[in-house]
């Protein structure tokens, strides 16, 4: 056995491969439902808490950059460890998708709040004020002049941080989640064989490759002249 | 002299930003069909004077009255108000988002509740007043900044106001692009526009304007018609300032 051959059996390993692919496609499903679980959930409730913030109602704000500075503070690990194994004890035993989902989306929900929250002050202040000028109320304003500039300032950060976030996904194998990583690591365990591995990073790149290519063209797409 | 009360009527207004007392009791009256220059140094407050009309600033306290509406009121439906008062601001302000029909039928549409072809309809006639019917499909970053001046004045008298506010229109103009706006605010004013322009436009002034009023240090110092406050100023710190602009 040459070194090349001993290499792809290791990792290419054609036998393993095929015997475990449906496990790794079972990972891939649920994945993607727990990306797209995450981005809906993250995205919705970082744009609430930013359109809350711009009320401007003090103790709200406080509020909001706590629950905001926590989030963004602490590792994305930590949040899925203290949401699964601490909640039971507060007499709520989420599941371990549940519990990733809940973990990544807070987190995610931190960051997105900011940047919308960033892109809704770094709108010039004579936009506001040419839009109540003609009679829209806050909300018209909100909605009609300031959001729709706000989003395109907002879409290549958001978009960093959503596939950063979202990739966060593999962090539920340790709640013991059959995700893609959890699936391909006991088939390794499994296979005494790392193939599974190798196919797991494809199922990563299969799905995500298009996503960084996707939000590549939305910011190209978004941005107009000022 | 006047037989119908003042369309706009400010009374005592004064306006504290923290410890800078910017406004020191002004009372300013204008009658309907007026023309009125406000001039002054910078930071003499008359751009916050005309804030305050619209109430985009709250002022500390003094009372306005604009078309019968008392603009500080809290039942004031402020929105409803300043549907009646127009303004327009020395950096445009156009939504960069829109197109300038879009800039100038979203209030159309959002605040007099019209439908979108009621609104188009409205809005190009508009644009064509401002003699921008052809760029009715252009954003604002396609437009040169007279025509952008232009289409904010559009987006303005869409709403039929009864009061103009002009806040250094031509002040960001290259100057061979005031032009054009002066002459769409000289159309506004033959067609009996109520106008309160902040601006140093001189020439403007002197053929166009009813009254000047010049302002120092939150206060009104001196008014009258332009060829008195040009030629012949009472007071020291008007003749310096006509002084110091006509030098220029």
């Amino acid at each position: 056995m040459t070194s090349w051959d001993r290499f792809t059996d290791a990792f290419f390993n054609a036998r393993v491969m095929e015997k475990y692919l449906p496990d790794i496609l079972a990972g891939m499903v649920l994945t993607i439902e727990l990306a797209a679980a995450v981005i809906a959930s993250g995205l919705l409730a970082g744009l609430v808490l930013a359109l809350l913030r711009a009320l401007g109602i003090r103790p709200l704000n406080w509020l909001i950059v706590f629950v905001v500075d926590l989030f963004r503070s602490l590792p994305p690990l930590v949040v899925i460890v203290l949401i699964y194994f601490g909640l039971p004890s507060a007499g709520f035993s989420p599941s371990a998708f549940v519990s990733t989902w809940m973990s990544l989306a807070l987190v995610l929900m931190a960051f997105a709040e900011e940047i919308f929250w960033a892109g809704i002050v770094s709108t010039p202040k004579g936009q506001w004020e040419a839009a109540r000028s003609t009679g829209l109320g806050f909300g018209q304003t909100l909605l009609h002049v300031i959001l729709p500039q706000a989003l395109r300032l907002t879409i290549a950060p958001l978009t960093n941080r959503t596939i950063a976030i979202t990739k966060g996904t593999a962090l539920g194998t340790v709640v013991a989640l059959h995700e893609i990583l959890g699936m391909a690591s006991s088939a390794m365990s499994n296979s005494y064989n790392p193939s599974p591995l190798m196919m797991g990073a494809a199922a990563y790149l299969v799905l995500f490759l298009p996503v960084v290519v996707a939000a590549r063209w939305v910011e190209t797409r978004f941005s107009w002249k000022r | 002299m006047r037989l119908m009360p003042p369309i706009v009527s400010a009374k005592a207004i004064h306006k504290h930003f923290g410890p800078l007392h910017v406004l020191k009791g002004v009372d300013l009256d204008v009658a309907e069909r007026e023309l009125v220059f406000v001039i002054g140094p910078s930071g003499s407050g008359k751009s916050t004077l005309l804030r305050c009309l619209n109430r985009l600033e709250a002022p500390s306290s003094g009372s306005i009255v604009v078309d019968g509406i008392d603009m500080l009121s809290s039942k004031t439906d402020i929105n409803h108000a300043r549907q009646r008062i127009g303004m327009v601001f020395q950096s445009f302000n156009l939504y960069p988002h829109m197109t300038a029909l879009g800039n100038v039928t979203l209030a159309l549409r959002k605040v007099v509740g019209k439908s979108r072809a009621e609104a188009e309809v409205l809005g190009r006639a508009a644009l064509e007043r401002v003699g921008l019917a052809d760029r009715a499909g252009h954003r604002p970053a396609e437009l040169s900044g007279g025509q952008q001046q232009r289409v904010a004045i559009a987006r303005a008298i869409a709403l039929e106001p009864r009061v103009m506010l002009f806040d250094e229109p031509t002040s960001a103009l290259d100057p061979e692009l005031v032009g054009s706006v002066l002459a769409v605010m000289r159309g506004l004013r033959e067609s009996g526009m109520t106008m309160i322009v902040v601006s140093h436009e001189m020439g403007f002034a002197r053929a166009a304007a009813d009254r000047v009023v010049f302002m120092d240090d939150g206060l009104i110092v001196e008014q009258g018609p332009p060829a008195q406050i040009f030629e012949s100023p009472t007071h020291g710190r008007t003749r310096a300032f006509i002084g110091q602009i006509q030098r220029h």
